[in-house]
């Protein structure tokens, strides 16, 4: 299923020098973020997870999950260089899958291991807070990447409904309506945390069950969907 | 032997149709699919390829169908018409990946780049490239794994006189290797050069399929239209119809023009400023009313 040159391919795509900056804004923001706040007011659990669960899990993973989930398909789709992709006795789905590991993987690296240096930097993992956003981060990357996949499989403005969704609905829906909580990765991804760091410094909307079959659910739904919908791309013309 | 078979295929997008129940056999040699900007040569190449479905008809490649089949790639080369071919490569780095793809190596690709002669700048990024640089790139890409069908969509746009030859030369080559070519382009002194058969399309309807010098023929021996413009119009429509190469003649007085329909070209252009200089008329415009394209492609239509 995965397929080393598309990977490659991928990888070079999404880290070329514009984009990898832009990744790399918000990681470290958050770093400069915890070292202020450690540095004015001092080590504090219950603030290291206000800073970690309101903005990096909120905001960073998200939008992190945007840029790699869309990026690693949508521009290719939207510039038409795909077609050498598509051109070759490669399976549809084999493509998608592997642009979800590389998805995957960046999403992690630039959201996952920042969460965890600014937990450090924070609190010093004080009550597992560290770890658990960090799981948190990890968790939700897989999903957020399958859905932004998707999204840039199916439209040519994937990165402002990603982006609308990220902001919009988990930002602020799930901070505002009850219903909307439910029906979050960030929700989803907090209950795993909750069960990592105990406690009720993380808490979630949902149960560790439904929040579990959830995740793995949208994941597996979103890439098997982008891989049909790859199949029947239609590589419009000029004309 | 591959034969590509294009059976009552048509295409429509919402209401617009674009290309309209053609059927077509595409074998063994260079075959030029020559129409007009917006004929729907694109259309079809995509569906040839594969990267559209059509709404009715069948596409097959020896027997097999093109659409939703990734196998079928094994034996088609593409060089798509559009520029965005991952920039950030070097065109080493892209025609090897092309290669890796199919599940093939090194040599494979340092094959297909000695057959275009891009070994001396394949190690710059195709960012730097020029556009006849791309293109042979993209054709390397295409021949990597040794395709016997191979389509090319425009192949010849942009690209200068010298890179155009060199293109020309290798798909003839091709083409006499006893593989399928089949190029779409809109500019009949290209197809005249390179293809021997040649498939018109016009307005998405399949317009005349052949040997290109009978359809040469169609287009040079139809009735050509002309506006004339002279010192004394009415003393050189009546000595240009006295001749047969002339068919009608009518007096613009709107224009203060004539409008002259001739039906031997050849003879017609000869016997023109012959005329004016026995008759002491001075010719001040000859410009031909339906040379577009266009024109010349609807008449195919119509014959």
């Amino acid at each position: 299923m995965y397929d080393p040159t598309v990977a490659r391919l991928t990888y070079r795509a999404l880290l070329g020098r514009r984009r990898a900056l832009i990744l790399g804004a918000l990681p470290l923001l958050l770093i400069v973020i915890s070292v202020a706040v450690r540095a004015l007011a001092g080590a504090d659990d219950q603030t290291a997870a206000d800073v970690l669960g309101g903005f990096a899990l909120a905001t960073m993973v998200p939008i992190i999950g945007v840029i790699a989930g869309t990026g690693a398909i949508g521009p290719e789709i939207d510039d038409g260089s795909v077609v050498y992709l598509l051109s070759k006795p490669l399976k549809r789905p084999a493509i998608i899958f592997t642009k979800l590991i590389v998805a995957v993987a960046v999403t992690m690296v630039f959201s996952a291991v920042p969460t965890m240096i600014a937990g450090l930097i924070l609190n010093g993992n004080g009550q597992q807070i560290a770890v658990a956003y960090t799981v948190a981060a990890l968790v939700s990357s897989i999903a957020y990447s399958a859905l932004f996949l998707l999204l840039g499989t199916v439209s040519r403005h994937a990165v402002v409904f990603g982006l609308v969704y990220a902001l919009v609905w988990e930002a602020l829906f799930g901070s505002l309506v009850p219903g909307a909580r439910t029906l979050s990765v960030q929700q989803w991804s907090l209950a795993v945390a909750h069960k990592v760091a105990g406690g009720d410094l993380v808490t979630s909307e949902v149960g560790l069950t439904t929040a579990t079959v959830l995740l793995v659910a949208v994941t597996v739904l979103a890439t098997w969907y982008a891989g049909q919908k790859l199949r029947s791309l239609t590589l419009a013309g000029e004309e | 032997m591959t034969t590509l078979s294009i059976d009552h295929v048509s295409r429509w997008f919402g209401n617009v149709v674009a290309v309209n129940d053609i059927t077509m056999t595409i074998g063994p040699g260079v075959t030029g699919l020559l129409g007009p900007n917006g004929a729907g040569k694109s259309t079809l190449i995509n569906m040839m390829g594969g990267f559209l479905a059509p709404s009715t008809g069948t596409v097959t490649l020896d027997g097999q169908p093109v659409w939703r089949n990734e196998e079928i790639y094994r034996h088609i080369g593409i060089v798509p018409e559009r520029e965005a071919m991952y920039d950030f490569l070097t065109g080493r780095e892209f025609v090897v990946a092309n290669a890796e793809l199919h599940g093939l190596g090194d040599k494979a690709a340092r094959r297909a780049l000695a057959t275009v002669e891009m070994e001396y700048a394949q190690d710059r990024k195709i960012s730097t490239y020029s556009k006849g640089m791309r293109q042979r790139v993209k054709m390397a890409s295409a021949l990597v794994h040794d395709p016997s069908l191979l389509l090319l969509d425009e192949p010849f746009n942009g690209m200068d006189p010298r890179q155009r030859m060199q293109l020309m030369e290798l798909l003839r080559r091709m083409g006499d290797e006893g593989r399928t070519v089949l190029f779409s382009s809109h500019i009949l002194e290209e197809v005249e050069q390179l293809a021997r058969h040649i498939e018109v399309v016009v307005a998405g309807r399949h317009a005349a399929s052949g040997d290109f010098r009978r359809i040469r023929r169609l287009m040079t021996d139809r009735p050509h239209r002309y506006l004339v413009r002279s010192s004394d119009d009415r003393a050189l429509a009546a000595a240009l119809i006295a001749d047969p190469s002339t068919a009608g003649i009518e007096v613009d007085h709107a224009e203060g023009a004539l409008r002259v329909q001739a039906v031997d070209f050849g003879r017609f252009t000869a016997l023109l400023p012959k005329v004016a200089r026995d008759h002491g008329i001075r010719l001040l415009t000859v410009s031909p009313s339906d040379e577009s394209l266009e024109s010349v492609f609807s008449y195919l239509v119509a014959a």
